[in-house]
């Protein structure tokens, strides 16, 4: 489902010290349904080999095959619409669209294919997430917790074949967090969904079939975990 | 496509104030251009409508020499009706028991029917019926009436006749209302003019006969007869399709300037958008980014933020539109004492959609240059908020709409002012300023960042940092505020040169009571009088009246008939009124050769002096000769001297000067000028002389200041009520960008709040900020002010530009304290929010 290969990333800079690569000879494949944490200290390339893999930003080096596509051969259009049929996110910080309900910010996705007539797929992902009776309030009249539950509703909406989920639980505290993990691995384990989680969170991490740990770009260990 | 105007539509929402707010800017500009266009479009069918009531005949010839009887001859061949009118200024003395009263009238002596056309207007009704009967009678302008205090059947005296007043003028056909503000008209029959004894040598007559010509007879084609046949005659020809031309042109020349003022309007208010869309646009990049992240391709999401830039151009030019009709209605009250017709009102819609169109246009393109960094929003954005500061690429669309904004905007100016050379000027002075202004803007924010002293307190090193931080203000509120500062003030300054222009006719010292029409066993007698009233005449000049014969030898009439003649016809034709004297005087100075003050009677060829225009047009070069026909005698001239004349003063002034020892002996009348400086003893000496002398003529500065003053107060109205768009504009501008400003630095402000900061010292770091803001906007927008002000006065009214440091002190101030009040106003409530409801707000 995934496949990644020698993937580098290098940003030119003016700096003595020359151009700074950030990623360095990445390589890894994940089958569909498995799912993978990428760990590592602040730095160390987590968050830029997400956006790699999601199509999000074009490598220096090495390629990225998602869903069947190489990614590097794609246009700026043609990633957006790989990323619109096959891919979910989760963000740190949520990213919900300010001026638009729970409920439209979940129909987004399909929306932007053209389709209509899914409301009520859209709700019942909401009610899946336990927000059934918020389908019209605003981000701003939702607690951190709500606003990822509709982020995470928002991310299972175009029946994604990867989920990339960039420190899902980050802002949020202990309880809600373990709420918030329990929701992610459930949907990801019922939709049959390839994961992809960048995280701090050994606990969290140990969740998901396999651990990266990367390090000044590199990867530094991969592993299997004992989970099923 | 649904799925845009979906979003678009979602996404304005918790905007929409704010976008209607960007769109007020563009409203009052598109409604001056709907108000103009509209309104023009009225007049142009009023002069359509109207046409040969414009004139009143289908053909009008006038001549300053009565008619030769060839003319007359032709005229009559010709069949139809005509009627005859001789004009001329003179002096009307209205008795009353307080002593005789007098002022310059402006005589008509008229016999036939005219008008033939349209209505001689006229109270009573049946007055211009009475007057073609004939007799001792006379029909006043309305105005006279009233300043003199006078009813119908009250007597006036004009030369030696005493007249009875039948009625008051109202209209006349082809007549203009501004001209009959400095000589109200006085209509008598023609049959009455001899024995006033005001028509005799010298006095400057106007003849004129208006012609009802047979069905079958074109105007155009007998005038373009008579012009061949009496070519070497100064007459000249009005037909009506001429008077609509002329007209028309100068409907297009008001037209293209009130639209150009409208345009600056709607030019500030783009600016205005454009600078609003940017603000809202960087912050709308992480929804763009988000977007971008759920699969919305570039042009997905630039769709959407651009159907938002459309709909707020789409709603300012409808509200603009709505506007302009309403102001359209009150247009007709602000011009009418300007229009010598009635206009009907009604709606272009032509007019309408250009205006409209010339918004969006503007509007849509302004809103454009922020717009296109959505495309370049890359979807890391919604990962880490670093990526959005990345250098961005040259972006070859950028410049694109760069020159095609530029090339809109020369484009409308062209198209308005008819001119390639006017447009681009007008473009160029705005593209100057907009530089000008940015450049100056740039190094602000570099001297904010490179010279801020530690020593200052806090609040002031808050304020100016403000100045050059990310998300400053700096650029687009100086570019604001100095453009609109630049385009009010300078329309005031030039005011203020006008005005001094007319002013310094009759400053210190100068002549400003003029005595024409003196004639030459006049001169002795009247100045004995104007000795002993204590007001001796400075100056005084005898005029002589002559024709050319030739030039350089080749005679006038072969000159006018030879088709490769360049030398303009009216210098060949007209008859010239030259004086005599040995010495320039002080509104002369000689630009090349010399003046020879007195020749000896025998000298065969005279040397003599001509106004540096004049020896232009006729190609003179010095030591030319000239032969002019002085009433009979040939007498040869050759140019000695060219002289440079200050036309504007009140005073006789020549264009062509003899020595003396030559004309001496030639029939001749004089003018004679001086200082007087109170209005009641000009009065009273203008009595004095008519009494005396009813020939003669007065006119004083007075006369011509209210003229002008009345003339240019209508002028005035007009252009204030444009320019009101323009400072309203400004305003609704100021307001917007404070506001953008206000939502752009509520973030920072909560965490001051946060961090412990008292309302106090916010307000005093907006203080300091909108103080800088708003002095150094006022100080630069005064400055090119005064840079256009002297360019306008250069090159528009050839005179010098006058320093009016009070208009520039009121600028400065004004500009100043309504940016600090509009900013501190704008910012008010931001403090009274608990920081907490803010920082929940923005997540």
């Amino acid at each position: 489902m995934l496949k990644v290969e020698r993937l580098t990333k290098t940003y030119a800079s003016q700096a003595p010290a020359g151009a700074l690569t950030v990623l360095r000879e990445v390589n890894f494949s994940l089958p569909a349904g498995a799912s993978l944490a990428i760990v590592g200290p602040s730095g160390s390339g987590k968050t830029t080999l997400l956006g790699l893999c999601a199509g999000l930003d074009t490598p220096t080096d090495g390629k990225v095959l998602l869903a069947g596509a190489d990614l590097g051969a794609l246009d700026e259009d043609a990633r957006a619409r790989v990323r619109n049929e096959h891919v979910g996110f989760v963000f740190q910080n949520f990213q919900l669209i300010p001026t638009l309900t729970a409920l439209e910010n979940v129909l987004v996705p399909v929306e932007l294919r053209g389709e209509s007539g899914r409301e009520a797929e859209a709700r019942e992902l909401l009610a899946r997430v336990g927000l059934g009776e918020r389908f019209e309030h605003y981000p701003v009249q939702l607690s951190g917790g709500e606003q990822q539950r509709v982020a995470l509703a928002r991310a299972f909406m175009n029946r994604p074949k990867v989920l990339f989920c960039d420190e899902p639980t980050g802002n949020l505290d202990g309880e809600t967090a373990a709420a918030m993990a329990e929701l992610v691995f459930g949907l990801n384990r019922e939709r049959g969904t390839t994961l992809v989680l960048v995280t701090h969170d050994l606990e969290l991490a140990k969740r998901c079939q396999r651990i990266i740990r990367l390090k000044g770009g590199a990867v530094i260990s991969d592993s299997q975990t004992e989970t099923p | 496509m649904n799925f845009i105007l979906k979003m678009a539509w979602r996404d304005s929402r918790a905007a929409r104030r704010r976008l209607v707010l960007f769109s007020l800017s563009v409203v009052l500009g598109i409604a001056a251009l709907v108000a103009i266009g509209s309104f023009s479009a009225n007049l142009r069918v009023a002069i359509d409508d109207q046409a040969r009531g414009l004139l009143g005949a289908d053909l009008v010839i006038t001549s300053r020499q009565a008619f030769l009887p060839e003319v007359t001859a032709h005229l009559d061949g010709l069949g139809g009706e005509q009627a005859r009118e001789a004009s001329f200024s003179s002096m009307m003395i209205f008795p009353s028991p307080e002593g005789d009263r007098t002022r310059l009238v402006q005589v008509r002596a008229v016999e036939g029917r005219f008008p033939f056309y349209g209505e001689f207007q006229a109270r009573p009704g049946d007055a211009p019926a009475q007057l073609a009967a004939g007799g001792p009678v006379v029909l006043l302008e309305e105005t006279l009436l009233s300043q003199f205090g006078l009813k119908t059947g009250d007597t006036v005296r004009l030369g030696r006749v005493t007249f009875t007043i039948i009625g008051a003028v109202l209209k006349v056909p082809g007549d203009s209302v501004a001209i009959t503000q400095l000589a109200p008209r006085a209509f008598i029959p023609l049959g009455q003019l001899p024995a006033t004894e005001l028509a005799g040598p010298g006095s400057l007559v106007r003849h004129r006969i208006a012609l009802k010509l047979p069905p079958e007879v074109d105007p155009a084609a007998v005038e373009r007869e008579m012009r061949q046949k009496f070519i070497t005659e100064r007459m000249s020809y009005d037909t009506v399709e001429e008077r609509k031309r002329d007209l028309g042109r100068v409907l297009e020349n008001v037209n293209g300037f009130l639209s150009l003022v409208g345009f600056v309007a709607l030019f500030l208010g783009a600016i205005g958008v454009a600078s609003a869309i940017h603000v809202y646009i960087r912050q709308k990049i992480t929804t763009v980014a988000v977007l971008r992240c759920l699969g919305a391709s570039a042009r997905q999401s630039f769709a959407v933020y651009l159907v938002q830039g459309l709909g707020l151009g789409v709603l300012g030019s409808v509200l603009g539109a709505a506007l302009g009709v309403a102001v359209q209605l009150a247009l007709p009250a602000a011009m009418a004492g300007l229009l010598p017709f009635d206009v009907d009102f009604f709606v272009s819609w032509t007019a309408v959609a250009r205006g409209m169109g010339a918004g969006l246009v503007i509007c849509v393109l302004f809103t454009l240059l922020p717009l296109l960094a959505v495309r370049r929003v890359s979807p890391l954005v919604a990962l880490r908020a670093a990526f959005a500061d990345r250098p961005a690429r040259p972006d070859p669309w950028r410049i694109a709409l760069g020159v095609l904004l530029v090339a809109a905007i020369a484009g409308f100016a062209v198209e308005q002012t008819r001119s390639l050379v006017l447009g681009l000027g007008f473009t160029s002075a705005l593209a100057a300023g907009f530089a000008v202004l940015a450049g100056l803007a740039k190094a602000v924010a570099w001297a904010a960042r490179r010279w801020l002293p530690r020593g200052l307190p806090y609040v002031v090193r808050q304020g100016v940092a403000n100045l050059h931080r990310p998300n400053n203000r700096t650029v687009l509120l100086l570019l604001a505020l100095g453009l609109g500062t630049f385009l009010i003030t300078t329309l005031y300054l030039t005011r203020t040169t006008l005005l001094a222009q007319i002013q310094g006719t009759g400053g210190a010292g100068r002549p400003n009571l003029l005595f024409f029409d003196i004639q030459d066993d006049q001169i002795g007698p009247l100045n004995t009088l104007l000795r002993e009233a204590g007001h001796p005449a400075t100056q005084q000049a005898p005029i002589v009246t002559m024709r050319l014969r030739s030039l350089r030898g080749q005679a006038v009439e072969d000159l006018l008939k030879q088709p490769e003649n360049r030398i303009p016809g009216w210098t060949l034709r007209r008859e010239y009124r030259s004086t005599y004297r040995a010495d320039l005087t002080d509104t002369e100075t000689l630009l090349s050769g010399e003046i020879v003050p007195r020749v000896a009677p025998e000298e065969e060829i005279v040397p003599i002096t001509i106004e540096e225009g004049l020896a232009r047009d006729m190609q003179l070069q010095l030591g030319d000769e000239v032969e002019f026909d002085v009433q009979g005698v040939a007498v040869r001239t050759r140019l000695a001297g060219i002289r440079k004349v200050d036309w504007q003063r009140l005073q006789p002034n020549f264009f062509i000067v003899f020595p003396e020892g030559v004309l001496e002996e030639a029939p001749q009348f004089y003018v004679a000028a001086l200082r007087i400086d109170t209005a009641a003893d000009s009065a009273r000496l203008q009595q004095a002389v008519v009494r005396a002398f009813p020939n003669v003529s007065a006119i004083d500065l007075t006369l011509l200041l209210e003229t002008f003053d009345t003339i240019f107060g209508k002028v005035a109205l007009v252009v204030q009520f444009m320019a009101f768009f323009t400072v309203a504009t400004g305003i609704i501008v100021l307001a917007g960008a404070v506001l953008t400003g206000r939502w752009q630095r509520i973030r920072e402000t909560v965490l001051l709040r946060t961090l412990g900061a008292t309302r106090r010292q916010l307000v005093q770091i907006q203080l300091v900020e909108y103080a800088i803001l708003g002095v150094l906007a006022a100080l630069v927008g005064c400055l090119l002010a005064v840079g256009g002000n002297l360019l306008l006065a250069k090159f528009v009214f050839k005179t010098a530009a006058t320093p009016d440091l009070l208009t520039l002190g009121l600028a400065v101030l004004a500009v100043s304290v309504i940016t600090l009040l509009t900013g501190l106003l704008s910012n008010r409530g931001v403090a009274d929010h608990p920081p907490l409801e803010i920082l929940r707000q923005e997540t």
